[in-house]
């Protein structure tokens, strides 16, 4: 001890963060695609090997887009960095099973290009790149984008049916057997990946949590149905909700810090799904939902700030 | 060119200050009728006519319209004009009137044609106004006319109302409603600053930038001037 005190020291002075980690970027993004594994896996299993290639077409095209425009800007390559990927493999997992490749091509280039690098890359989006190029698929292609219908699935999604007041099998929408888009369908396989996620720290419970439960309480309240089981069982595990909560509305770049920005954040998720869900005229509506909650995530930043390190509430006078 | 010469506001209007694409005045019907190639032109040129003449009528009346009540003033010209072309259109070209709808009424409170009654007519001779507002109002029907060129043709396949093959099958409807109006003007911004930029770095003349702080107050009186070196660099150049 005696030594480093002698020892004469160069302490640099730079600006924060200061927290040395082995956590990168990379590292994150490579969790998230290990993570989305067991639903893309088991989307591919349950709607063929075309889904295989919808989503090899979306991933790569992602990527690619990221790499052009970088080169032809000029700018460092950043597609190391694995986020382009995920952004393609979560668009890939909100693609029906029937989308022509060139759809694909289109969603993530809009995605990475339009919604990701023209703000300034990963960082500056303002909203996810992927739901908002599913928003600019559905928009533009409403027809292919809601053409659920396979060889093995003829029916709409389990949604639409409720909607239409026909009956459905709430155990096979827990499994996933069932038509929707390739990565949304099994519930089971998207909490195996969100738990890897969570046991490594890189999402917490709380805009997860908050989002399930609001909408739960909100569909309680206006579902029409109470807190009916099987309606309810099937809402939560219908659609795009559980890969919405737990994959798209935890990105880092477009959701609040703080845990209380993050809790109104969750809540906002979860009316506005309810209210698209049960008071739209179509069956689902997680992407709007998120997206929306994405344009509103600088608000609630202002209302629930970073106190900075050491803050202390002022003491409150006390009256003599 | 000389100032206030023909060729000069005409260059003016179209190219070095063009109402939508420079000055960004008339957001509303750019975005809001630009749908296709057509309806682009069809309200460019409605809207050149209320400008060209609405700045001619204010230019002659100038020296007669007190200044506290110039506005009113100004509207009255303009919706007299507008009422004109308003009837005109509707009985002899009945399509493209449905089509634009309310937004040919709505050219009365355009910003283009305020602004050229206010920035120009108001204190200049009425050759100069009336060829400012032919300007004007031409670079508007070229702006407007480009933005719905792209949008029709990559949002409905179709050129001037004529569709290209079955091309309507593969295009992103998306860029004929709201959202693609944004898209396709801040892409055209976006390129013209750019080319704007390139031709006037090989010109090697730049338009002189007067410095200033944040709050506006010019670098070259402020107090702060010998000890601040924010300045530097800009007059180093």
């Amino acid at each position: 001890m005696a030594e480093e005190k002698t020892e004469k020291r160069m302490l640099s002075v730079t600006a924060n963060p200061h927290v040395r980690d082995s956590i990168t970027t990379q590292k994150i993004m490579l969790y998230v695609i290990i993570a989305l594994l067991p639903a893309t896996f088991f989307g591919i299993w349950n709607f063929g090997v075309y889904s295989l290639v919808i989503v090899i077409a979306t991933v790569a095209s992602a990527v690619l887009s990221e790499y052009l425009y970088e080169k032809l800007l000029h700018l460092p390559i950043t597609i190391s960095d694995c986020s382009a990927a995920v952004t393609g493999l979560l668009l890939a997992l909100n693609m029906p099973p029937t989308a022509p490749i060139w759809m694909c091509i289109l969603g993530s280039a809009f995605a990475i290009i339009v919604v990701k690098m023209l703000f300034g890359g990963l960082g500056q989006n303002f909203m996810n790149p992927a739901l908002g190029a599913r928003c600019f698929l559905l928009i533009s292609f409403a027809g292919r984008m809601t053409n659920f219908a396979t060889d093995t699935y003829t029916g709409p999604t389990p949604l639409a049916m409720i909607k239409n007041g026909e009956t459905i099998n709430t155990f096979t929408m827990v499994l996933g057997r069932e038509s929707g888009t390739i990565g949304e369908t099994s519930v089971i396989a998207i909490v195996i990946g969100a738990c890897f996620l969570i046991l490594m720290g890189v999402i917490d419970l709380k805009i997860p949590g908050s989002y399930i439960v609001s909408f739960a309480l909100f569909y309680i309240l206006f579902g029409g149905h109470g807190a009916n089981p099987y309606y309810l069982t099937a809402h939560l595990a219908g659609g795009g909700l559980m890969l919405g909560a737990f994959f798209m509305a935890t990105d880092y770049v477009t959701s609040p810090i703080t845990t209380k920005g993050k809790i109104i954040f969750g809540v906002i998720l979860g009316i506005l799904t309810g209210v698209f869900r049960i008071f739209a005229s179509g069956a689902e509506g997680v992407s709007y939902a998120i997206i929306i909650g994405n344009l509103l995530v600088p608000l609630i930043e202002r209302y629930a700030p970073l106190k900075c390190f050491g803050y202390r509430k002022p003491e409150k006078e006390v009256k003599a | 060119m000389k100032e206030g010469s023909a060729a000069e506001r005409l260059y003016n209007g179209l190219i070095k200050e063009n109402p939508t694409l420079v000055i960004v005045l008339g957001m509303c019907p750019t975005l809001a009728v630009t749908t296709s190639a057509m309806n682009g032109i069809g309200m460019g040129l409605s809207t050149t006519v209320v400008l060209a003449l609405s700045n001619l009528f204010i230019s002659l009346l100038r020296n007669i319209i007190p200044d506290k009540i110039r506005i009113p003033a100004f509207i009255v010209i303009i919706a007299t004009f507008v009422t004109m072309v308003d009837m005109l259109m509707e009985g002899f070209t009945p399509a493209l009137y449905t089509q634009l709808g309310i937004y040919i009424p709505l050219i009365v409170v355009n910003c283009i044609i305020l602004g050229r009654a206010e920035a120009y007519a108001y204190s200049n001779g009425p050759a100069s106004s009336f060829f400012d507002g032919v300007g004007m109002g031409l670079g508007f029907t070229c702006a407007i006319t480009l933005i719905g060129f792209i949008r029709e043709l990559i949002g409905s396949g179709a050129v001037f109302g004529m569709p290209l093959g079955n091309l309507s099958d593969f295009t992103p409807t998306i860029f004929v409603m709201a959202p693609g109006a944004f898209f396709v003007l801040a892409t055209i911004i976006a390129v013209r600053a750019k080319i704007i930029d390139n031709i006037e770095k090989k010109k090697g003349e730049r338009l002189p930038v007067k410095h200033t702080d944040e709050d506006g107050i010019d670098c070259a009186t402020c107090s702060a001037r010998a000890t601040c070196s924010g300045h530097m660099g800009t007059e180093q150049q």
